[in-house]
Protein backbone atom coordinates (compact mmCIF):
# COMPACT_ATOMS: atom_id res chain seq x y z
CA UNK A 1 0.00 0.00 0.00
CA UNK A 2 2.74 2.50 0.85
CA UNK A 3 4.35 1.62 -2.37
CA UNK A 4 1.02 2.68 -4.59
CA UNK A 5 -0.04 5.15 -2.26
CA UNK A 6 -3.48 2.80 -2.03
CA UNK A 7 -4.18 3.77 -5.65
CA UNK A 8 -6.87 1.63 -7.04
CA UNK A 9 -5.20 -0.93 -9.88
CA UNK A 10 -7.61 -3.91 -10.37
CA UNK A 11 -11.43 -4.05 -9.66
CA UNK A 12 -12.43 -7.96 -9.04
CA UNK A 13 -16.34 -7.87 -9.10
CA UNK A 14 -18.47 -11.19 -7.56
CA UNK A 15 -21.89 -10.93 -9.22
CA UNK A 16 -24.30 -13.52 -7.04
CA UNK A 17 -27.41 -11.81 -7.06
CA UNK A 18 -29.64 -11.94 -10.79
CA UNK A 19 -31.82 -8.89 -9.89
CA UNK A 20 -31.50 -6.41 -12.38
CA UNK A 21 -30.52 -4.10 -9.99
CA UNK A 22 -27.57 -5.91 -8.74
CA UNK A 23 -26.73 -6.43 -12.05
CA UNK A 24 -26.59 -2.58 -13.25
CA UNK A 25 -24.56 -2.32 -9.90
CA UNK A 26 -21.79 -4.50 -10.82
CA UNK A 27 -21.71 -3.33 -14.66
CA UNK A 28 -21.40 0.20 -13.51
CA UNK A 29 -18.81 -0.39 -11.67
CA UNK A 30 -16.96 -2.78 -13.75
CA UNK A 31 -17.30 -0.19 -16.71
CA UNK A 32 -16.72 2.88 -14.07
CA UNK A 33 -13.07 1.12 -13.80
CA UNK A 34 -11.96 0.69 -17.10
CA UNK A 35 -13.24 4.42 -17.87
CA UNK A 36 -10.42 5.62 -15.07
CA UNK A 37 -8.12 2.79 -16.21
CA UNK A 38 -8.36 0.41 -13.61
CA UNK A 39 -8.54 -2.48 -14.79
CA UNK A 40 -11.81 -4.85 -13.99
CA UNK A 41 -12.42 -8.51 -13.87
CA UNK A 42 -15.98 -10.10 -12.99
CA UNK A 43 -16.57 -13.47 -11.46
CA UNK A 44 -20.23 -14.76 -12.12
CA UNK A 45 -21.84 -17.13 -9.26
CA UNK A 46 -24.83 -18.21 -8.15
CA UNK A 47 -27.67 -16.20 -9.63
CA UNK A 48 -25.29 -13.89 -10.89
CA UNK A 49 -24.87 -16.36 -13.54
CA UNK A 50 -28.71 -15.55 -15.11
CA UNK A 51 -27.09 -11.99 -16.42
CA UNK A 52 -24.53 -13.65 -18.47
CA UNK A 53 -26.97 -16.71 -19.72
CA UNK A 54 -27.67 -16.04 -22.92
CA UNK A 55 -31.43 -16.81 -22.91
CA UNK A 56 -31.90 -15.54 -19.36
CA UNK A 57 -30.10 -11.99 -19.31
CA UNK A 58 -32.71 -10.21 -21.61
CA UNK A 59 -35.59 -11.55 -19.23
CA UNK A 60 -34.00 -9.79 -15.32
CA UNK A 61 -36.31 -8.48 -12.60
CA UNK A 62 -35.64 -5.55 -10.35
CA UNK A 63 -37.10 -7.17 -6.79
CA UNK A 64 -40.40 -5.88 -5.79
CA UNK A 65 -40.69 -8.55 -2.60
CA UNK A 66 -37.86 -7.89 -0.16
CA UNK A 67 -36.91 -4.61 -1.29
CA UNK A 68 -38.35 -1.87 1.17
CA UNK A 69 -36.29 1.06 -0.96
CA UNK A 70 -39.31 -0.17 -3.79
CA UNK A 71 -41.73 1.55 -1.32
CA UNK A 72 -44.34 -1.44 -2.74
CA UNK A 73 -46.27 -3.34 0.02
CA UNK A 74 -44.90 -6.79 -0.09
CA UNK A 75 -48.26 -8.15 -0.49
CA UNK A 76 -48.68 -6.30 -3.81
CA UNK A 77 -45.10 -7.07 -4.55
CA UNK A 78 -46.15 -10.24 -4.89
CA UNK A 79 -49.18 -10.16 -7.34
CA UNK A 80 -48.87 -11.37 -10.91
CA UNK A 81 -47.45 -8.54 -13.00
CA UNK A 82 -46.44 -6.11 -10.56
CA UNK A 83 -42.54 -7.23 -10.71
CA UNK A 84 -42.96 -6.94 -14.82
CA UNK A 85 -44.21 -3.89 -14.46
CA UNK A 86 -42.22 -2.24 -12.01
CA UNK A 87 -38.97 -3.27 -14.28
CA UNK A 88 -41.01 -2.43 -17.66
CA UNK A 89 -41.09 1.31 -15.38
CA UNK A 90 -37.22 1.16 -14.49
CA UNK A 91 -35.77 0.37 -18.20
CA UNK A 92 -37.97 3.20 -19.23
CA UNK A 93 -36.16 5.25 -16.73
CA UNK A 94 -32.89 3.40 -17.58
CA UNK A 95 -33.02 4.65 -21.36
CA UNK A 96 -34.21 8.20 -20.31
CA UNK A 97 -30.78 8.50 -18.75
CA UNK A 98 -28.45 6.89 -21.67
CA UNK A 99 -28.58 3.18 -19.53
CA UNK A 100 -27.71 0.68 -22.13
CA UNK A 101 -29.74 -2.94 -21.68
CA UNK A 102 -28.43 -6.17 -20.16
CA UNK A 103 -27.12 -7.45 -23.68
CA UNK A 104 -26.02 -3.80 -24.73
CA UNK A 105 -24.21 -3.60 -21.76
CA UNK A 106 -21.95 -6.88 -21.89
CA UNK A 107 -20.93 -5.75 -25.26
CA UNK A 108 -19.44 -2.63 -23.73
CA UNK A 109 -18.13 -3.97 -21.14
CA UNK A 110 -16.46 -6.97 -23.59
CA UNK A 111 -15.02 -4.35 -25.70
CA UNK A 112 -13.59 -2.21 -22.75
CA UNK A 113 -11.61 -4.56 -21.61
CA UNK A 114 -13.50 -5.86 -18.68
CA UNK A 115 -12.43 -9.98 -18.23
CA UNK A 116 -15.58 -12.58 -17.22
CA UNK A 117 -15.04 -15.62 -15.55
CA UNK A 118 -18.01 -17.87 -14.50
CA UNK A 119 -17.83 -20.23 -11.13
CA UNK A 120 -17.28 -23.67 -11.81
CA UNK A 121 -19.57 -24.62 -8.90
CA UNK A 122 -22.59 -22.62 -9.50
CA UNK A 123 -22.30 -23.83 -13.32
CA UNK A 124 -22.63 -27.18 -12.24
CA UNK A 125 -25.27 -26.41 -9.67
CA UNK A 126 -27.91 -25.02 -12.32
CA UNK A 127 -26.61 -27.17 -15.00
CA UNK A 128 -25.05 -24.58 -17.32
CA UNK A 129 -22.81 -25.10 -20.27
CA UNK A 130 -20.05 -22.51 -21.32
CA UNK A 131 -22.09 -22.76 -24.48
CA UNK A 132 -25.25 -21.08 -22.96
CA UNK A 133 -23.24 -18.25 -21.75
CA UNK A 134 -22.72 -14.66 -23.07
CA UNK A 135 -19.42 -14.63 -25.79
CA UNK A 136 -17.30 -12.41 -23.68
CA UNK A 137 -16.96 -14.77 -20.83
CA UNK A 138 -13.56 -16.41 -21.38
CA UNK A 139 -14.02 -19.44 -19.10
CA UNK A 140 -15.46 -20.95 -16.62
CA UNK A 141 -13.25 -21.28 -13.40
CA UNK A 142 -13.07 -22.29 -9.83
CA UNK A 143 -12.55 -19.53 -6.51
CA UNK A 144 -9.21 -20.86 -6.35
CA UNK A 145 -8.78 -19.75 -10.15
CA UNK A 146 -10.22 -15.95 -9.80
CA UNK A 147 -8.03 -15.81 -6.56
CA UNK A 148 -5.28 -16.41 -8.61
CA UNK A 149 -6.73 -13.64 -11.21
CA UNK A 150 -6.81 -11.38 -8.16
CA UNK A 151 -2.52 -11.10 -7.80
CA UNK A 152 -0.78 -8.04 -7.40
CA UNK A 153 -0.47 -5.14 -6.10
CA UNK A 154 -3.45 -2.17 -5.98
CA UNK A 155 -6.10 -5.28 -6.09
CA UNK A 156 -9.62 -4.71 -4.68
CA UNK A 157 -12.07 -7.21 -4.41
CA UNK A 158 -16.15 -6.33 -4.48
CA UNK A 159 -18.89 -8.77 -3.53
CA UNK A 160 -22.36 -8.19 -5.16
CA UNK B 1 -4.81 27.75 -13.19
CA UNK B 2 -2.78 28.32 -16.26
CA UNK B 3 -0.42 25.92 -17.45
CA UNK B 4 2.28 26.95 -20.60
CA UNK B 5 1.30 24.51 -23.48
CA UNK B 6 3.20 24.18 -26.64
CA UNK B 7 4.91 27.60 -25.83
CA UNK B 8 1.58 29.65 -24.63
CA UNK B 9 -0.02 30.60 -21.06
CA UNK B 10 -3.28 28.19 -21.54
CA UNK B 11 -6.19 28.62 -18.27
CA UNK B 12 -6.50 25.12 -17.09
CA UNK B 13 -8.42 23.92 -14.13
CA UNK B 14 -6.63 21.51 -11.74
CA UNK B 15 -7.08 18.39 -13.26
CA UNK B 16 -5.05 19.94 -16.64
CA UNK B 17 -8.82 20.25 -18.71
CA UNK B 18 -8.50 23.44 -20.68
CA UNK B 19 -11.22 25.83 -19.35
CA UNK B 20 -11.61 28.04 -23.16
CA UNK B 21 -11.94 26.18 -25.98
CA UNK B 22 -10.95 28.98 -27.86
CA UNK B 23 -7.53 28.95 -26.55
CA UNK B 24 -6.89 25.18 -28.11
CA UNK B 25 -5.32 24.39 -31.02
CA UNK B 26 -3.73 21.40 -32.56
CA UNK B 27 -0.06 22.60 -31.03
CA UNK B 28 -1.67 21.63 -27.71
CA UNK B 29 -3.53 18.74 -28.74
CA UNK B 30 -0.09 16.92 -29.50
CA UNK B 31 1.62 18.60 -26.66
CA UNK B 32 -1.35 16.84 -24.03
CA UNK B 33 -1.39 13.63 -25.81
CA UNK B 34 2.33 13.52 -25.65
CA UNK B 35 1.66 13.70 -21.80
CA UNK B 36 -0.39 11.13 -21.82
CA UNK B 37 2.15 9.01 -24.07
CA UNK B 38 -0.05 9.08 -27.56
CA UNK B 39 1.29 10.09 -30.59
CA UNK B 40 -1.46 11.30 -32.45
CA UNK B 41 -2.64 9.55 -35.77
CA UNK B 42 -5.21 10.57 -38.19
CA UNK B 43 -7.55 7.78 -36.74
CA UNK B 44 -6.82 9.79 -33.44
CA UNK B 45 -7.94 13.32 -35.39
CA UNK B 46 -11.28 11.57 -36.38
CA UNK B 47 -12.27 10.81 -33.14
CA UNK B 48 -10.97 14.30 -31.37
CA UNK B 49 -12.58 16.02 -34.32
CA UNK B 50 -15.98 14.26 -33.44
CA UNK B 51 -15.64 14.79 -29.59
CA UNK B 52 -14.94 18.79 -30.45
CA UNK B 53 -18.26 18.72 -32.65
CA UNK B 54 -20.64 16.87 -30.33
CA UNK B 55 -19.22 19.32 -27.38
CA UNK B 56 -20.35 22.15 -29.49
CA UNK B 57 -23.58 20.66 -30.40
CA UNK B 58 -23.47 20.44 -26.08
CA UNK B 59 -24.19 16.95 -26.45
CA UNK B 60 -23.08 14.89 -22.95
CA UNK B 61 -20.59 12.61 -23.98
CA UNK B 62 -20.34 9.04 -22.90
CA UNK B 63 -18.64 5.38 -23.78
CA UNK B 64 -22.23 4.83 -24.73
CA UNK B 65 -22.36 6.99 -27.11
CA UNK B 66 -18.90 6.99 -28.26
CA UNK B 67 -19.68 3.56 -29.45
CA UNK B 68 -22.27 4.24 -31.23
CA UNK B 69 -21.41 7.68 -33.18
CA UNK B 70 -19.87 5.15 -36.01
CA UNK B 71 -16.67 6.99 -35.80
CA UNK B 72 -14.84 4.37 -33.77
CA UNK B 73 -16.16 1.56 -31.55
CA UNK B 74 -15.24 0.88 -28.23
CA UNK B 75 -12.50 -1.60 -28.92
CA UNK B 76 -10.75 0.82 -31.16
CA UNK B 77 -11.48 4.04 -28.75
CA UNK B 78 -9.55 2.30 -25.94
CA UNK B 79 -6.67 0.87 -27.95
CA UNK B 80 -5.99 4.41 -29.28
CA UNK B 81 -6.48 6.33 -25.73
CA UNK B 82 -5.52 3.71 -23.46
CA UNK B 83 -6.28 3.73 -19.64
CA UNK B 84 -9.24 6.27 -19.22
CA UNK B 85 -9.62 6.89 -22.70
CA UNK B 86 -12.72 9.32 -22.66
CA UNK B 87 -10.75 11.60 -19.89
CA UNK B 88 -7.88 11.38 -22.12
CA UNK B 89 -9.21 12.53 -25.39
CA UNK B 90 -11.33 15.15 -23.89
CA UNK B 91 -8.47 16.47 -22.48
CA UNK B 92 -6.48 16.15 -25.69
CA UNK B 93 -9.34 17.79 -27.34
CA UNK B 94 -9.45 20.88 -25.15
CA UNK B 95 -13.19 19.91 -23.86
CA UNK B 96 -14.27 19.66 -20.55
CA UNK B 97 -14.33 16.01 -18.63
CA UNK B 98 -17.45 14.48 -19.41
CA UNK B 99 -19.39 13.90 -15.99
CA UNK B 100 -20.34 10.15 -17.63
CA UNK B 101 -21.29 6.84 -15.58
CA UNK B 102 -21.51 5.22 -18.52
Amino acid sequence: MTENKGEIKKMMIILSKGTLENVYAAFVLANGARMEGIEAEMFFTFFGLESIHKKKLTHLHVATVGNPAMHIPTLLGGLPGVEALATTMMKKEMEKIDMPDVAEFLDILSASGVRMWACKLAMDMFHYKKEDLYEGVEDVITVGDFYKQSAGEGTHMLFI
Amino acid sequence: MEKVIAGKTIAVNEEGYLTDFKQWDKSIADELAAEAEISLSPRHWEVLNYLQTEFKNEVPLSIRKIGKSGVVDIKEFYQLFPKAPLKTATKIAGIPKPASCI
